[in-house]
């Protein structure tokens, strides 16, 4: 235990930790609207709750379109929820100062931002904000950050998210890479603009692994029994395990899915699985429970850049390849500040901004000129920032190399039926 | 079934006066009617029709009245309910020996400090609950302080682990739970008139006697309402899973599918028929065993 990060040093780290990530206001607020949605609509009209079906556009006049956005005003203040490890830190400063990037934000705008690292399960969060999105009603975030995926997907099609601005995101027109902008799940960044994109791949720790992980097989190696994690959501396992079968997810048939299946049944029969994790993987591998896992690839870099005691840590595609994702900011239906978090958005799209974010979280930036600026700063930097920066603007996983990127798999988008049957064939691997 | 002699302390107690008819009991209870009704009846009935009816998350869900969600949630999760029972059972008897001592010792030998003693059982409830579990995830991981103690010097093996394993997960919903099984213990031991103890010793029971035929009988009450305080919550739980079993094969409970059908699948009317099937069983075996223990116990206590 020399010096690991106590809990106690980060107070969204905490509540990282607990699962439901949900303020005291939310906890209140889902709890007055399940008694209202359950309880009232659905029982009283005795009939559920209709789906609306897919939204086409804002109609005029309405939440997201452009008379709409015309008549908004900045707000002073901006709930922005995220996940994790996913902001820039300076953990030597206490209070929003330790923030530089969005502190520099505040300064500039005049707008306070709360940031809260409460998401830690896209599956888990929708559901806990989706009472409230379903009646009509502030969620409480202004920004969330949510993986392309079923979740995004049902979101967007149920009109739960206010169509952005196009006037609004100067910095985005400039900047965004080519890979980030019009992307499958959102047509023209109609409701979505990348946070950060990222791999899920293998972490493991040297210190008990004395040989490179680059197989899904290698970790059903009975010596690591145990001390094997495996993520739990609705993609990423299911995503890899195809990998490692030589399948490419994205295109993949219901028969390939059952064989994917198959492969994770083994790791539960297995006796080496120590279990299926969400973000709580994080903490599992840093106390030493975890040896190895599937792991999200800043993740990893980031504790082993800049956490000393986690230097040992290793992470890798498997050698077929990896998964990529987009983590994606959006605005929530009956957000209180969406001019506010417009602003918010596109301020990371400024390249110097963006290449804050790259220097700690180590994932990939959506703004590629945020790459000449890293690889700047690290020339420039002197003793072990030099070190950490190299690293950060040589690696793969932050800069993918043409090799990595031919070996980098999407997620399957599902549609109508097949989310059941997905569902329905992965879900009770995950709970056994 | 056939019952122990208990003395019957209400032919000595006065007779209660009858209350005159008034509207005030009705005032008196309407605050907790009122609450029963808006935050327990209506939900129930909500989710009783939530569970009955069909669709997805994305398309909506409509009432069909499909009994089959009862038939599907007991079909697909029969191993979690028998394992949550057992898990309850095995909580419950643990719990009951480290209450029953505790409880004991305060009720008789606690003086004029049962009330502090009584307050640092409740100390914990300061905190709260998750965030205890969260702690015990740390103080019992692999390279935790006990564990990477014991492990560097060379007790354990490297490779082993509590956290991810059902035994944690039992003795965490155990250690959360004693303090509800030691209340109603010592209220029941600490109404026991110590003159009826002094009485057997004076027949000539030897102290082991005294405790098996006068203190224990009396304190049934109390064991009553902790057995059904404990495995009630004990089987219903669903954090210790997922925070000290880390969702291992075979730790999953069943608070966990249902919390996975609300949170993960969205399967709303499914979630609400399995919770109501939990229910049912749960409260089914309630009065089973208040029917073989004797309900009038629950109040005589």
């Amino acid at each position: 235990m020399n010096g690991k990060r106590l809990p106690t040093d980060d107070a969204a780290w905490i509540r990282g930790m607990i699962g439901r990530r949900m303020s005291r206001r939310d906890v209140l607020r889902s709890a007055g609207i399940g008694a209202g949605a359950l309880g009232l609509s659905s029982f009283l009209a005795a009939c559920g709750v209709e789906g609306e079906g897919a939204s086409s556009g804002p109609t005029a006049g309405a939440e997201g379109s452009p008379e709409w956005w015309a008549d908004q005003q900045a707000g002073d203040h901006v709930n922005f929820t995220n996940w994790p490890a996913y902001i820039d830190r300076d953990l030597s400063i206490d209070g929003p100062g330790s923030r530089p990037s969005l502190y520099a934000f505040m300064q500039d705008s005049g707008i306070d931002v709360t940031y809260r690292a409460d998401i830690n399960s896209n599956e888990e969060f929708y559901a806990a904000i989706r009472p409230a999105l379903e009646s009509g009603q502030d969620t409480g975030h202004d920004i969330i950050v949510i993986t392309n995926g079923q979740e995004l997907t049902e979101m967007i099609q149920l009109g739960y998210l206010i169509p952005l601005d196009p006037t609004r995101r100067p910095n985005f027109d400039a900047n965004v890479g080519a890979a980030f902008k019009d992307p499958a799940f959102d047509p023209g960044n109609e409701y979505t603009m990348a946070w950060q994109s990222g791999m899920t791949g293998i972490a493991y720790n040297t210190k008990f692994v004395d040989e490179e992980i680059t197989s899904l097989e290698q970790m059903l190696n009975p010596k690591y029994a145990g001390h094997v994690g495996m993520f739990n959501n609705t993609a990423d396992a299911q995503a890899l395990a195809m990998i490692e079968l030589g399948i490419n997810p994205e295109t993949s048939t219901p028969e390939q899915w059952q064989e994917a299946a198959d492969l994770l049944q083994q790791f539960n029969d297995s006796g080496v699985l120590r279990g299926w994790f969400d973000q709580a993987y994080l903490t599992a591998i840093e106390n030493e429970d975890l040896w190895v896992t599937m792991a999200w690839s800043g993740d990893i870099l980031n504790d082993k850049l800049y956490f000393p005691e986690f230097a040992t840590f290793e992470f890798t595609a498997l050698n077929n390849g990896a998964v990529v994702w987009v983590d994606n900011c959006c605005i929530p239906k009956a957000a209180a500040n969406p001019v506010g978090a417009m602003m918010v958005m596109d301020w990371y799209y400024d390249p110097q901004y963006a290449a804050m974010l790259t220097e700690w979280n180590a994932y990939v930036s959506p703004v590629p000129a945020a790459g000449e600026i890293v690889q700047a700063d690290a020339d420039a930097a002197q003793g072990a920032n030099q070190e950490v920066l190299q690293t950060i603007a040589s690696s793969p996983f932050v800069f993918p190399t043409p090799e990595l990127e031919e070996n980098l798999y999407n997620y399957r988008v599902l549609e109508g039926e097949e989310i059941e049957e997905w569902n329905d064939l992965f879900n009770p691997i995950f709970i056994s | 079934m056939e019952r122990p002699v208990q003395p019957d302390l209400h032919l000595i107690a006065p007779k209660e006066r009858r209350p005159r008819r008034s509207s005030a009991p009705y005032l008196l209870s309407s605050p907790a009617l009122l609450w029963l009704l808006l935050l327990f009846v209506i939900p129930m009935f909500a989710m009783a029709s939530l569970s009955l009816q069909e669709g997805t998350s994305l398309e909506g869900f409509r009432q069909t009245f499909r009994f089959a969600n009862y038939t599907d949630a007991i079909a697909e999760n029969g191993d979690f309910l028998l394992r949550s029972l057992r898990n309850g059972a095995i909580v419950t008897i643990a719990a009951l020996l480290i209450a029953y001592p505790v409880a004991y010792w305060i009720a008789f030998y606690g003086g004029r400090f049962k009330s502090v003693f009584l307050f640092l059982l409740l100390l914990p409830f300061f905190i709260s609950f998750v965030i205890r579990t969260v702690a015990w995830s740390f103080i019992l991981s692999d390279d935790g302080i006990i564990l990477g103690t014991l492990k560097s010097i060379g007790i354990l093996p490297e490779t082993y682990h509590v956290l991810g394993t059902t035994f944690a997960v039992i003795a965490g919903i155990t250690y959360n739970l004693v303090p509800f099984t030691i209340l109603p213990l010592y209220v029941s031991l600490e109404q026991i008139d110590h003159r009826l103890v002094e009485a057997a010793k004076d027949l000539y029971s030897s102290r082991r006697q005294a405790f098996l035929k006068v203190v224990l009988p009396l304190s049934m009450p109390g064991v009553f309402a902790a057995v059904l305080l404990t495995s009630i919550p004990a089987i219903g739980d669903y954090v210790n899973a997922a925070v000290l079993g880390n969702f291992a094969p075979g730790t999953a409970m069943i608070g966990n599918v249902i919390q996975t059908e609300f949170l993960r699948n969205r399967d709303y009317p499914e979630g609400a028929a399995l919770a109501f099937v939990l229910m049912g069983v749960m409260v089914v075996g309630a009065v089973i065993y208040a029917k073989l223990l004797g309900t009038e116990r629950i109040t005589e206590g």
